[in-house]
């Protein structure tokens, strides 16, 4: 008894120490000018939840894993998840024709995709190759801007500059890779930490080409093989709503751009997918494993690991002119490195690797927080709390099992 | 078909190889025995380009392969079974196989598999367990197979007795005979367990601390008498 006792006293002192300064003052705005007020009773009541919480962990802690009793897993885990696949394909297909989906839902579902899909790029580089990549937002700002500025001074359209912003993004992931090479885990974070930032601070102030901090407005909004989704057509096109006999209505773009993110994530799990059998892909993962027996098997590492760097990029740059596209306005904020930690944070907690996994850990990391705005100031709190507990009930991710990309019957 | 001439080479400035020569000829074992730390891992390594030599070559079939990159030495007809077997643990005993045939011709891919489960009938029934939840025996089974399949002339093995089983180390001696005797490849093994290395060999030479301090065939250095008190003597049999 007296181990958890001294150990949650701990843990409430360090939130002790740290709620002080960001619970226990605050600032007031008097006669005399500003003053400074103290709120202890906010700090004692976040040392006590700490206390309790950490006790109650200590003593329960043994049962958490056990409690909530999992289905065991069939014999072909495999089966069941390539059809709980179709059926989420299925789901989403139809999701914005469901009577209950509003505007804001399948708004809602755009930005769950967005990070669905930047998650299955970032899958490869971390959950393939094993190279833990935290400046990942970089390569989707480089999209992004990279869209922008090809159509506003270009005025090249939406589907010429989606490729281009691609490749920009892969040329970004080959000359961010390189300094990477050479480096091991924790390392290449640190590293990528700093190449991320890099990039969001010439955004920042490199004024006469980005905008710096007001960003790039007025981006053009794509089109369906130059049908408008605007109220009225520019110069020798026609809209969406004229073409097809319909009242024009505002929806019709928003579910057009929800069923392009779908397309464009859709076609990042399926090069996934058949990649892995290739033996780039296979490459990848022995990598992850042990770098040493790759390369006494012949396999050169530079090669491996910078093709992984620039494909996860190139998905993200597809994924940032998405972004660009969809919002009509973009600007350094929109890229910060807690971007890249949401999108890491999907990887992981979606088990490294998982495809499914990922959707789900997308859903519960951007998807409740969205749902949740009612929480305001208490959401973020939410979704640390829900990271905390998923890595507490299953530690190596939603969905950890992999799978294997080759099976008996398919050798001969 | 591998000769070794003068070749030094370390890590940093520590040195673990001071000048060695070596031949290993077409259709031999060669067996390299010594303490822990004699430079035996390193050699292998060295032959491999990884850790580079610093000075002396490196001769396989006539060709100077010293400076090259580790990737396209491991393309000339070398193979590499690497200490502690380095398996990738998480991939499957096939998918394992297939990575050992990274860089061959995939049409001899099936060919190749079957000869290697031949060999291993028991990695044949695990194909679909996962590396990491072989035993260690098995385990070796697979790091040997693995680097067959990519049909090398000369295999260098890293103390494939490494943590197993007298029973187990004997069987995979074995097949190390037989993959040396039926399919014609040249072996330099690396190995702590110096009575069943030199029975094996046709060759042997002693390492220490870098520098090969005796050589004779398998049966005299078996019969000296200072590497039976080194060596033997209590670890034997």
């Amino acid at each position: 008894m007296r181990g958890p006792v001294r150990d949650a006293a701990l843990a409430a002192f360090v939130a002790a120490a740290l709620a002080l300064p960001m619970l226990g003052f605050r600032l007031v705005d008097s006669a005399s000018g500003l003053t400074l007020a103290g709120r202890f009773d906010l700090v004692a009541w976040a040392a006590g939840l700490v206390f309790a919480g950490r006790l109650g962990l200590r003593l329960l802690g043994g049962l958490l894993p056990s409690l909530p009793a999992l289905p065991a897993p069939p014999a072909r885990l495999g089966d069941m998840r390539r059809h709980a696949g179709w059926a989420l394909t299925a789901f989403a297909l139809v999701l914005p024709f469901l009577p209950f989906a509003d505007r804001n839902l399948v708004d809602k579902a755009t930005l769950v995709l967005i990070y669905v899909m930047l998650g299955w790029g970032l899958n490869i580089v971390v959950g393939l190759a094993g190279l833990l990549d935290l400046g990942f937002v970089a390569f989707y700002a480089v999209g992004a801007y990279s869209y922008a500025l090809l159509s506003q001074t270009f005025g090249l359209s939406f589907w010429v500059c989606l490729p281009l912003a691609g490749l920009f993004a892969a040329l970004f992931g080959l000359v961010l890779g390189f300094p990477v090479l050479r480096l091991r885990g924790d390392y290449i974070a640190i590293v990528t930490m700093g190449l991320g930032e890099i990039i969001r601070v010439v955004l920042q102030n490199w004024q006469d080409v980005t905008g710096g901090p007001n960003g790039i407005t007025g981006i053009e909004r794509p089109s369906l093989f130059g049908l408008s989704f605007k109220a009225t057509a520019p110069e020798g096109q026609r809209t969406f709503a004229e073409f097809f006999g319909l009242e024009f209505s505002g929806d019709h773009r928003v579910i057009f751009l929800y069923f392009l993110i779908l397309a464009l994530a859709l076609a990042t799990n399926l090069f996934t997918l058949r990649i892995r059998r290739l033996p780039v892909g296979r490459a990848w993962e022995a990598l992850r494993e042990d770098e040493i027996a790759c390369r006494s098997l012949g396999i050169n590492p530079t090669m491996v690991k910078l093709s992984a760097f620039a494909l996860g990029a190139m998905f993200a740059g597809f994924a940032g002119s998405f972004f660009a596209t969809r919002q009509g306005f973009i600007s350094p904020e929109s890229f910060t490195f807690h971007e890249s930690a949401v999108i890491l944070a999907i990887v992981v907690l979606g088990g490294m690797g998982s495809q499914i996994g990922i959707v789900l850990a997308a859903l519960l990391l951007v998807g409740l927080p969205e749902w949740f705005r009612e929480l305001q100031q208490f959401r973020m709190l939410a979704f640390g709390g829900a990271m905390v507990l998923i890595m507490l009930w299953k530690p190596a991710g939603l969905l950890s099992r992999r799978d294997p990309t080759i099976r008996l019957g398919d050798a001969g | 078909m591998l000769k070794l001439e003068g070749l030094r080479s370390g890590y940093g400035r520590i040195q673990a190889l001071h000048g060695i020569d070596l031949e290993v000829r077409e259709g031999e074992i060669v067996t390299l025995v010594g303490a822990n730390g004699a430079g035996k891992t390193t050699l292998l390594m060295t032959i491999c380009g990884d850790p580079r030599a610093s000075a002396g070559r490196v001769v396989l079939g006539g060709e100077d392969i010293t400076g090259l990159a580790t990737h396209h030495i491991m393309r000339k007809g070398i193979a590499h079974s690497p200490e502690g077997r380095r398996i990738f643990p998480r991939m499957t005993v096939l998918e394992n196989l297939q990575m050992g045939a990274a860089t061959a011709d995939p049409a001899h891919f099936d060919a190749d598999l079957k000869r290697a489960l031949d060999l291993f009938p028991r990695l044949n029934e695990r194909l679909d367990q996962r590396g990491g939840t072989l035993s260690g025996g098995e385990q070796q089974m697979l790091a040997i197979a693995r680097a067959l399949m990519s049909r090398p002339r000369l295999l260098l093995l890293d103390e494939p007795s490494l943590g197993l089983a007298p029973l187990v180390v004997r069987h995979i001696f074995e097949i190390i005979r037989t993959i040396n005797r039926d399919q014609g490849v040249t072996i330099l093994l690396v190995e702590q367990n110096a009575y069943h290395a030199l029975r094996l060999a046709h060759r042997g030479h002693v390492m220490v601390n870098g520098r090969i301090a005796l050589s004779g065939s398998g049966a005299e250095l078996l019969a000296n008498p200072e590497i039976r008190a080194h060596y033997l003597d209590g670890g034997a049999a």
